[in-house]
């Protein structure tokens, strides 16, 4: 499965089901994960994750073959993974809001 | 490598004369003190609440005795209820010169700045003259820490932190890895390492106090910067802060202050026992380098992903950034580019085999980024412990 991932992504465990991204990546840039191509819809930046393949609400995601928290919606194979779509199974996270017009990860 | 043999048998790689105030107010005259001796080992430390803690007591005890410190100037205001006759006492009975000066005594701010300088100077001279002894990668106790951690950090520089871990207890050294709030999530395969089935269910009831503890504050040992560097949650950061910890088999645990007995490698336990009284277990990573520098540590570990530019007060701490688009940015403040992993230009054992190297360096006396810029942060705030119950310290 490893050597059928994009060479700019990271599987880290056969047994995740996310992906990270080893540079920045921009919006619109093609990636091979698997048998599924996709296409990224927003830039990725270094070290955030990638679906790998679809979750399910509630399912755990999976990182370092580990439970890194849950899936609050669905997510499709190749959407960013990140505070909107998962949550921590211990404490929530806490994050700030930022100036209009600065986007922040 | 050569070191200062102390009378507990322990070997110092640096022999700084510790300047300590005993109370925010005498702050200032410690630091004005300080700052006459811009370019050599004079450090500040103190302890800035005026009522009695257990907790601060031991660790500034712990700090003056440290084999990385040579002589101890005490600043008193006069009021406070720190114990400064048992932390002199405690310094004399190593072996260390050691004065206590008390402002409301010795004649305010000039007075004490002026006697404190020349105190401070006489050791110096002396300190300068001290002979140096053989010293083993043994004889070393290596902390480890990460700060500003973003979504590379469990990929280069914790991995391969853990790598020199690995190596320094194969020597015999002693190593210590902490913050069990950022353990969460780990508890079960960190378990399964202790040396015996006790100290695994000590492991685990650690990390589930810290789970506790951060659940009562309302919040995870988690920063919004963790966030923007594509880290979603406090186990996935756990995750990743754990690899630092490498894959040897875990010898004990540890609470702030406490000195490991033997070489291995050990968790501190940072989150206070009983109920939720001071605040947040550590305010910032500095907070926890003091209690890894308490616990005997004469080399620190720093990885950052996000890059953080801090060192410490008596004792180096070597910057591993993980992120190599951080290196590119700060790479003024960093020892280690373990970021080359990620770009495909290093893999994981040349770079645990780099930090190696340069800790022996630095234990050596190569000053590390932070030191030749210049940075001595110190925090010490209120805290409780409980001590460590039999099973955390198996023979």
């Amino acid at each position: 499965m490893t050597a059928a991932i994009d060479p700019r992504l990271l599987l880290l465990s056969p047994v995740d089901n996310v992906v990270i991204a080893r540079d920045s990546l921009p919006a619109g840039t093609l990636l091979h994960l698997g048998a599924t191509e996709i296409r990224l819809v927003a830039e990725v930046l270094r070290g955030h994750k990638l679906a790998c393949r679809a979750i399910a609400p509630g399912e755990k995601i999976l990182k370092y073959g580990a439970p890194i928290g849950s899936a609050t919606r669905a997510i499709l194979t190749g959407e960013h993974v990140h505070l909107h779509n998962i949550k921590s199974d211990y404490t929530a996270t806490h994050v700030i809001g930022s100036p209009a017009g600065e986007t922040r990860a | 490598m050569r070191g200062y043999l102390r009378s507990d048998g322990r070997k110092g790689i640096r022999n700084i004369v510790a300047v300590a105030y005993l109370v925010e107010c005498a702050h200032h005259v410690g630091r004005e003190i300080v700052a006459r001796f811009p370019d050599q080992d004079v450090h500040l430390i103190g302890f800035p609440g005026c009522f009695p803690n257990a907790y601060a007591q031991k660790i500034m005890e712990r700090l003056c005795t440290h084999p990385n410190v040579g002589a101890v100037l005490l600043l008193s205001l006069g009021c406070e209820s720190f114990d400064k006759y048992s932390l002199a006492e405690a310094v004399r009975a190593s072996g260390r010169p050691v004065e206590t000066l008390t402002i409301q005594n010795t004649g305010g701010t000039r007075s004490t700045l002026n006697a404190g300088r020349d105190w401070v100077t006489a050791r110096l001279a002396e300190l300068d003259a001290q002979p140096t002894v053989p010293m083993a990668l043994s004889e070393l106790t290596v902390g480890t820490i990460c700060g500003g951690s973003d979504g590379t950090s469990g990929l280069t520089g914790n991995p391969a932190a853990g790598r020199a871990f690995d190596r320094l207890v194969e020597a015999g050294a002693t190593c210590i890895f902490e913050e069990t709030g950022e353990l969460i999530g780990c508890e079960e395969i960190m378990a399964e390492r202790a040396i015996t089935p006790a100290l695994g269910n000590e492991l685990r009831h650690a990390v589930a106090k810290a789970a506790r503890y951060y659940a009562t504050l309302g919040y995870g040992s988690f920063a919004p910067g963790n966030a923007d560097g594509g880290l979603s949650t406090i186990e996935e950061k756990s995750m990743g802060a754990y690899a630092k910890s490498g894959h040897s088999v875990i010898s004990g645990l540890i609470k702030p202050g406490d000195i490991p007995p033997h070489g291995g490698l050990y968790l501190m336990d940072v989150v206070p026992d009983g109920e939720v009284r001071f605040g947040f277990p550590n305010i910032s990573d500095n907070a926890e380098i003091v209690e890894l520098i308490a616990s005997g540590c004469q080399v620190i570990l720093f990885i950052t992903g996000r890059g953080s530019v801090s060192g410490s007060a008596l004792s180096p701490v070597i910057k591993i950034c993980a992120n190599p688009d951080t290196f590119r940015r700060l790479s003024e403040d960093m020892d280690v580019d373990a970021g080359r992993i990620l770009e495909g230009r290093a893999t994981l054992d040349e770079v645990g085999q780099e930090i190696l190297s340069l800790v022996e360096a630095v234990a050596s006396g190569v000053a590390t980024k932070s030191e030749e810029l210049g940075h001595r942060e110190f925090i010490l705030a209120y805290k409780a412990f409980e001590p460590i119950g039999p099973a955390c310290l198996p023979a």
